[in-house]
């Protein structure tokens, strides 16, 4: 079968990690960093499907494969830049600062999850394509303001076939947004097709549409990812208004927990995107340019694993969700009718309470 | 006191609030230049700037989604859906994301937005613009429907609901846009969201009203000696005013709901459920609706058959007050 990319396609390592590109001028230090990050992503990923299993977490997408794309759509962001993402980008949004724990107590159910506002990362979003707005949003009130931030919004291709996609990409070049969109093209939306979404070869290719540049990027490579990203950050940043990135990727995993990819799947088409893992090909190129050992690479691995363990213990050590909580939040200030809701619900436990 | 219309003092609100804070921007389709199609926004453009309010590309879906982002960054956008009957084009974005933004984000993220919508029959639109959706939205959580019914309330609740920290759906009856003048205080004060108002007292039985339909209900009301009917105008429609619903039915024993909108699902279902938890001891009649029919908003020439009429009003007070 083999994979075939565009000519337009931006890279910078080929899957066997050869330099065919111009490498982002960045010191050893923040490669490593950027590496470090992919490693964590996966293992983040893989250790919640393996809660999941063991039933200690709910449903779960996992972002296997998609570790370079997540990876260069923030590492080039400030901190007073926004990031809105859906459930795919969480690793995304641990660059960008959300901690690793909010976004478990998210998955293991506690409505009080919180996300620090320095972040800047709005709530993981579930309903496809309407958080792109929200970035375009973002983007005219920094416009607005007139801050030299930006914001950053992200989606899957199947959420482009949403009007919200097309809503956004509209208004971004309408108004000259600060914005950049970011979509992960990781080939399969459930368990539909990226052929099935649009008659059109790359979804970038509807950016000039809306006036809007579009860019190819290699998805799985995060040299090309990073500097493709800080460009059009930088350009946004100018003044010069919005881009459009299209990043081929994979998921390499089930849609989520629930789902099971063998149903839908071609054979051997696992196999092909499993040469252009993107952290193989990051990690021989850092180890050919002695960025890297493979006793750090060992070590760091290590380290990963007891960071994560230790959110696992945070996470399970947490006291259980207090039930009066649950009415926190829908407004400011309750409503009437919401506090005696609350009220009687606490009245019901109270009752209850030891007789079950 | 200057006598304005209800849009009058729509504009006037709109345009104090631009002057008084600085985050406050006013988008949606036609309301720049234009001033609006109701011209509800006229002149706003001229005094505060293209920056601050300005017509969007034509999408119901990106004018609340893109307010939305603007109001989690600490903005007070305030956004015209030209129509209600074309709300339902931004319904998710309402529905899934600005009501439950705060909810989801454990309350570091807000939405301080307020979203109007001309909406309401009897001005002879064409098809689909009239459509009353106030009782969609009343079922969301996480957001506050508000419809004046007289040019005064309309001032004073669209500075409340600037004012407020969440969202806030603010409907205006087309009808009475000009229909009539009211003295209106030129400086800025807050009408409270989440209180009806008794625009006529009574002892023997309770008229809910709002919008449009409070003038058919006084109309009505005026058939009897006064002090028979009391009127109550809404003004909030999410969250309902219980304890002024529940004053007035324990004191009173009838009561007779009218609006608009269709029957089924609509605010009078959700009035009546409010008097049979809090007042059916009291209760000497059943609960009456006025409504219109559960069918589409019909063609301009059936109109006047198919909204309440004071005479339809009068018919259901007639037969709750026997005995
Ligand atoms: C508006 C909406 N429709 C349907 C769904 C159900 N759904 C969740 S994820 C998904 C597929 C999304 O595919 P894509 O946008 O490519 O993102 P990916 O999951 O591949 O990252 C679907 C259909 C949803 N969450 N929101």
């Amino acid at each position: 079968m083999g994979i075939t990319l565009p000519d337009t396609v931006y890279q910078v390592l080929t899957p066997e990690g050869q330099v065919v590109g111009e490498v982002p001028h960045l010191p050893p230090g923040r490669m490593v960093e950027l590496y470090r990050w992919m490693v964590f992503g996966r293992a983040f990923s893989d250790r919640m499907v393996a809660l999941q299993r063991q039933g200690r977490m709910g449903t779960f997408g996992p972002l296997n494969g998609q570790e370079a794309a997540s990876v260069g759509i923030a590492a080039p962001l400030q901190a007073e830049d926004w990031l809105v993402g859906s459930y795919r980008e969480i690793l995304s949004y641990f660059i960008k600062g959300v901690p690793p724990l909010a976004i478990m107590e998210v998955y293991r159910g506690y409505v009080s999850a919180r996300y620090p506002w320095e972040a800047r990362c709005l709530p993981i979003q579930i309903v496809l394509a309407t958080q792109v707005l929200h970035a375009v949003g973002l983007a005219m009130a920094i416009k607005y303001d007139g801050k030299p931030d930006v914001a950053v919004g992200v989606c899957g291709e199947g959420a482009t076939s949403e009007g919200d996609f097309n809503e956004a990409l509209n208004f971004a070049g309408v108004f000259k947004a600060p914005a950049v969109i970011v979509v992960q093209n990781n080939c399969w939306a459930i368990s539909v097709p990226r052929s099935a979404q649009t008659a059109a070869g790359y979804i970038a290719h509807r950016g000039p549409g809306f006036g809007v540049p579009g860019y190819i990027v290699d998805g799985n490579d995060v040299l090309a990812m990073y500097q493709v990203m800080a460009d059009c950050v930088a350009r946004a940043r100018a003044g010069e208004g919005p881009s459009l990135i299209e990043a081929l990727t994979y998921r390499m995993g089930a849609h989520t927990t629930a789902d099971d990819p063998r149903k839908y799947r071609p054979e051997g088409e696992m196999e092909e995107w499993s040469k252009r893992d993107p952290i193989s090909r990051f990690r021989k190129f850092l180890l050919d340019q002695n960025m890297l050992s493979e006793q750090e690479d060992r070590q760091m691995a290590e380290e990963i694993t007891t960071e994560i363990q230790g959110v696992v213990e945070a996470l399970e050590s947490r006291p259980a969700q207090d039930p009066n909580q649950l009415f926190d939040n829908v407004f400011e200030t309750a409503t009437p009718q919401l506090e005696s809701q609350r009220s009687e619900m606490l009245l019901r436990n109270a009752r209850t309470l030891g007789k079950e | 006191m200057p006598k304005w219309t209800m849009v009058e003092a729509i504009n006037h609100a709109l345009g104090q609030e631009l002057a008084r804070d600085k985050r406050v921007l006013v988008f949606g389709e036609d309301v720049g230049k234009n001033g609006g199609v109701f011209r509800v926004t006229e002149g706003l453009q001229e005094r505060y700037g293209a920056a601050r309010v300005f017509d969007t590309p034509l999408a119901e879906s990106a004018i609340v989604g893109t307010a939305i982002g603007m109001a989690v960054y600490g903005l007070r956008p305030v956004v015209e859906i030209q129509f209600a009957g074309f709300s339902y084009v931004s319904f998710n974005q309402i529905g899934s994301q600005a009501t439950k933004m705060r909810y989801r984000s454990g309350g570091v993220y807000t939405v301080p937005l307020v979203i109007r919508a001309p909406f309401g029959g009897g001005v002879r639109t064409p098809e689909l613009h009239s459509d009353n959706v106030e009782a969609f939205f009343m079922h969301l959580q996480g957001i506050k429907v508000l419809i004046p019914s007289n040019p005064y309330d309309a001032k004073g609740m669209l500075h409340a609901a600037v004012a407020d920290p969440d969202p806030v759906f603010f409907l205006e009856h087309m009808k009475l846009y000009r229909s009539f003048r009211q003295d209106v205080p030129e400086e800025r004060y807050l009408v409270p969201i989440g209180k009806a108002a008794v625009v006529k007292e009574g002892s023997e039985i309770t008229v809910f009203a709002y919008g449009a339909m409070v003038q058919v209900a006084l109309e009505a009301a005026a058939q009897w000696e006064p002090g028979v009917v009391e009127v109550i105008d809404l003004r909030t429609i999410a969250p309902l005013d219980e304890e002024t619903i529940a004053a007035s039915v324990n004191k009173t024993g009838r009561a007779v709901v009218v609006h608009e909108a269709a029957r089924t699902g609509g605010v009078a279902a959700e009035v009546i459920a409010v008097i049979n938890e809090r007042c059916l001891y009291a209760l000497l009649k059943p609960v009456e609706r006025v409504t219109c029919p559960d069918m589409p908003y019909p063609v301009p020439i059936l109109e006047d058959q198919f909204i309440p009429t004071p005479g339809r009003v009068a018919d259901a007070i007639r037969r709750t007050l026997e005995p």
